[in-house]
C-alpha cells in the first residue's frame, strides 16, 4: 500500500514554514492523509519543528531554520508521508447540541426555499450527518466539518456577513461548521450551540481535535438557554460518545 | 512593586513579548511584538531576557508616569522623541523614571512601532506562556485588550545600575525579500515579475492582523478561491481585487486566497516598521539565502548582550544628539492619524 501513495508537494511558505500538499480541493482521503501525517510527526518529533496545523489538504510545518532547513526537513517529511495511512483510527467522538432556526438560525428558511424543501426537512439531512473535524483555523476554535450530506451543498452567501454570532452552525460549499466567536462569515446560518469550541479558564481551553467526529442534535430554545447558562460556568455541553 | 500608569496613549499600542506559538492547530495565532529586534534591544537594555513582555507603542505618542518608586524603563525600535519631565532620552538607551515622573513619548518617525522594555518586566497572568496581547482571542495581561489611558502596568523597583545604550546595526530601506510560494503557481510569470518590479505602499488601513499594499493589480490565473491551508507571518494574501495583504503578528491562522511569496523571517521586523504611505520594493530571493539570513538574524539577538555600551563612555556628539532626540522634526499628525483596522472580512475568513 505505502508504494501506491503518491507523495504530497512540498511547498515552501516562508523561510520557516512548508506546506505539505496532498490536494489542492477538498478531499476526504487527503484529509486522511495530513491527520494520519500530522500523527506520525507528533510521534516521531524532528529536530527544530516548532508546531504543525492540519488544514483540509495540507499539513503547515512550522520550523526553525537555525534548527533544520528546507531540504533536509523536506526529505523527513517524505519519508513520514510514506508511511501507510491507518484505514481506522481512534478517534474522539462529541454529540453537539443544535438549537436549528429562528433567531438562532436565521438562514435556515432561505436555505430551504433555495434547495426547495422544507426547514424540518435540512434540519433533519444535518443531525443525520456523521461528521469529522478536517481543520481549526481562521479564529480560535473555528472547526471546519467534513462529511456534509451532498443534499446540503451549496454555494457562499453572496456578501458575506460581518459579525455572525458566536456557537453559530452554519453550511458554506460542501462543509459545515461550528464557530466559536463572532466574528465574519460568508456561509449559511442554520442554528446555535452553546458549546464552546473555545473557552479560556476551562481545562481543556480547546475542547475539539483535528480528527475528532461530531454529530448534531436538535434542543429547543428553551434547552439552549439553559445550556448557554451552563457553558459559560464551564460545562462541556458537547457529550463525548463510545466511538 | 512600583507601576507605570499610563497617562495617554494612542489606537494601536498593547503589551507584546515573543508570542504564543503551539496552539495554531486550534485556530489561535501566536500574536507577539511586530518587530522582534526591537523588542530583543529594548529587553537586553533594560537588563531582561529578550522576549520578556513589553509595552509595543503604535505610531502615535503615549505618556507613562511612575508611581510607586522609580522605574527603569528602555525604548527601541521607530524613532521618536522622547523624554522623562523635560530631559531627553535617545532611542537605543535605558533610562530611569524617578517617583512621579513621566515619560513622554512623541510620534513615530520613519517607523510605527517603539517596545518600551521595563527592568524586571510587566507583571501579569501568562496564558499559553505569553502576556501578549490578542484581542480577538481575549488573550493577554495585565489587559486582553490594547492600551489605554488610566491602565497600571506593574514592575519591580528599579535596581540603579547604570544606564547603558545598545548599538544595533545601521537602518536600511533596502528591498523587503521574499520568497515564492506556496501558490504563486497561481500567478503568470508576468504577474509574479510586476510584484518584484514595482513600488508598493503600505495602505493607512492595516494593523496587526494584515498590511494591505497599494500597487497595481496582481491578477490569478485561475481565480482567487483556493481550499483554505495555513498562513504563517508575512504571507502575501492576494485577495480578488489583486491587492495583495501581507498577513502580520494576528493573522488567521488559515486562508483562502492564494498566497504568492512571504516575507523572509529576517526582514519581517523591518518590514512591520514601514510607515503607511511610503514607497518600497520587493526581492526574491533563494530558500537557501532567506535561511541564511535567517541564522543571520538568530546570531544577532543572541549576540544583542555585547552590543551594550555604559552611557557614560559615549563621546558626546551633539549633532547625534539633536539628530535622535531634539526639535525640528515635524511630525505629520494626518499621516499619524490614518491608521485604522482592517475589516477581517477582507483578510480572510470561513470559506
Amino acid at each position: 500500500m505505502a508504494a501506491t501513495l503518491p507523495p504530497p508537494r512540498l511547498l515552501p511558505s516562508g523561510d520557516s514554514a512548508i506546506t505539505v500538499e496532498f490536494s489542492r480541493n477538498i478531499d476526504d482521503a487527503a484529509n486522511r492523509r495530513v491527520l494520519a501525517l500530522d500523527r506520525a510527526m507528533a510521534a516521531e518529533p524532528v529536530t527544530g519543528v516548532t508546531e504543525t496545523v492540519p488544514t483540509y489538504r495540507s499539513l503547515l510545518v512550522h520550523y526553525d531554520p537555525v534548527l533544520i532547513d528546507f531540504d533536509k526537513l523536506g526529505e523527513k517529511i517524505l519519508t513520514l508521508a510514506q508511511r501507510p495511512v491507518p484505514a481506522t483510527t481512534k478517534t474522539r467522538r462529541w454529540r453537539i447540541p443544535v438549537v436549528y432556526g429562528g433567531e438562532h438560525g436565521i438562514d435556515l428558511e432561505d436555505v430551504a426555499k433555495t434547495l426547495n424543501t422544507t426547514p424540518d426537512e435540512i434540519v433533519a439531512r444535518h443531525v443525520a450527518g456523521d461528521y469529522r473535524v478536517a481543520m481549526i483555523g481562521f479564529t480560535p476554535g473555528w472547526s471546519y466539518l467534513s462529511g456534509l450530506t451532498d443534499s446540503l451543498h451549496m454555494p457562499r452567501r453572496q456578501n458575506p456577513r460581518l459579525l455572525t454570532p458566536a456557537g453559530t452552525i452554519s453550511i458554506g460549499g460542501v462543509q459545515t461548521g461550528v464557530q466559536c466567536l463572532a466574528g465574519p462569515s460568508g456561509w449559511h446560518l442554520l442554528g446555535q450551540t452553546a458549546v464552546r469550541t473555545y473557552q479560556l479558564h476551562r481545562d481543556p481551553i480547546f475542547l475539539l481535535e483535528p480528527g475528532d467526529n461530531v454529530t448534531f442534535t436538535a434542543v429547543d430554545a428553551k434547552t439552549f438557554a439553559e445550556q448557554d447558562r451552563a457553558a459559560e460556568a464551564g460545562e462541556f455541553i458537547a457529550e463525548q460518545i463510545a466511538s | 512593586m512600583s507601576k507605570l500608569v499610563i497617562a495617554s496613549i494612542g489606537p494601536a499600542s498593547s503589551v507584546q513579548d515573543g508570542g504564543r506559538p503551539g496552539a495554531q492547530r486550534y485556530g489561535l495565532v501566536p500574536s507577539g511584538a511586530m518587530d522582534r529586534l526591537a523588542l530583543a534591544a529594548a529587553n537586553t537594555l533594560a537588563g531582561n531576557e529578550p522576549f520578556t513582555a513589553a509595552v509595543e507603542v503604535g505610531p502615535f505618542g503615549a505618556r507613562f508616569t511612575a508611581r510607586g518608586g522609580a522605574v527603569r524603563v528602555a525604548l527601541a525600535g521607530a524613532p521618536r522623541n522622547a523624554d522623562i519631565a523635560g530631559r531627553a532620552v535617545a532611542s537605543d538607551t535605558s533610562a530611569t523614571l524617578a517617583d512621579g515622573e513621566t515619560l513622554t513619548l512623541g510620534f513615530a518617525r520613519g517607523g510605527s512601532f517603539s517596545y518600551l522594555a521595563v527592568e524586571g518586566g510587566i507583571a501579569g497572568e501568562p496564558m499559553f506562556g505569553s502576556l501578549a496581547v490578542n484581542a480577538r482571542a481575549g488573550l493577554g495581561s495585565p489587559y486582553p485588550r490594547p492600551l489605554q489611558a488610566g491602565d497600571e502596568l506593574q514592575t519591580k523597583v528599579a535596581s540603579g545600575a547604570p544606564e547603558r545604550r545598545i548599538e544595533l546595526p545601521a537602518a536600511t530601506d533596502a528591498p523587503i525579500r521574499v520568497v515564492w510560494g506556496p501558490q504563486d503557481d497561481e500567478f503568470a510569470d508576468e504577474t509574479k515579475n510586476l510584484l518584484l518590479d514595482s513600488e508598493w505602499k503600505i495602505s493607512a488601513t492595516s494593523d496587526r492582523m494584515g498590511y494591505r499594499l497599494e500597487g497595481p493589480v496582481l491578477r490569478h490565473l485561475h481565480g482567487h478561491n483556493i481550499v483554505s491551508d495555513g498562513t504563517v507571518n508575512g504571507s502575501l494574501q492576494v485577495p480578488g481585487n489583486g491587492q495583495p495583504i501581507v498577513l502580520m503578528r494576528d493573522r488567521g491562522t488559515s486562508g483562502g486566497y492564494p498566497k504568492i511569496a512571504a516575507v523572509i523571517s529576517a526582514d519581517f521586523g523591518r518590514f512591520a516598521q514601514i510607515p503607511a504611505g511610503r514607497a518600497f520594493r520587493f526581492r526574491a530571493v533563494s530558500m537557501a539565502e532567506a535561511q541564511a539570513e535567517a541564522r543571520k538574524f538568530a546570531e544577532l539577538l543572541r549576540t544583542l548582550p555585547e552590543r551594550l555600551r555604559a552611557i557614560e563612555s559615549v563621546d558626546l556628539n551633539i549633532d547625534a544628539l539633536h539628530d535622535a532626540n531634539v526639535a525640528g522634526h515635524a511630525v505629520s499628525a494626518v499621516d499619524a492619524g490614518t491608521w485604522h483596522a482592517v475589516s477581517l472580512a477582507d483578510i480572510s475568513g470561513p470559506d
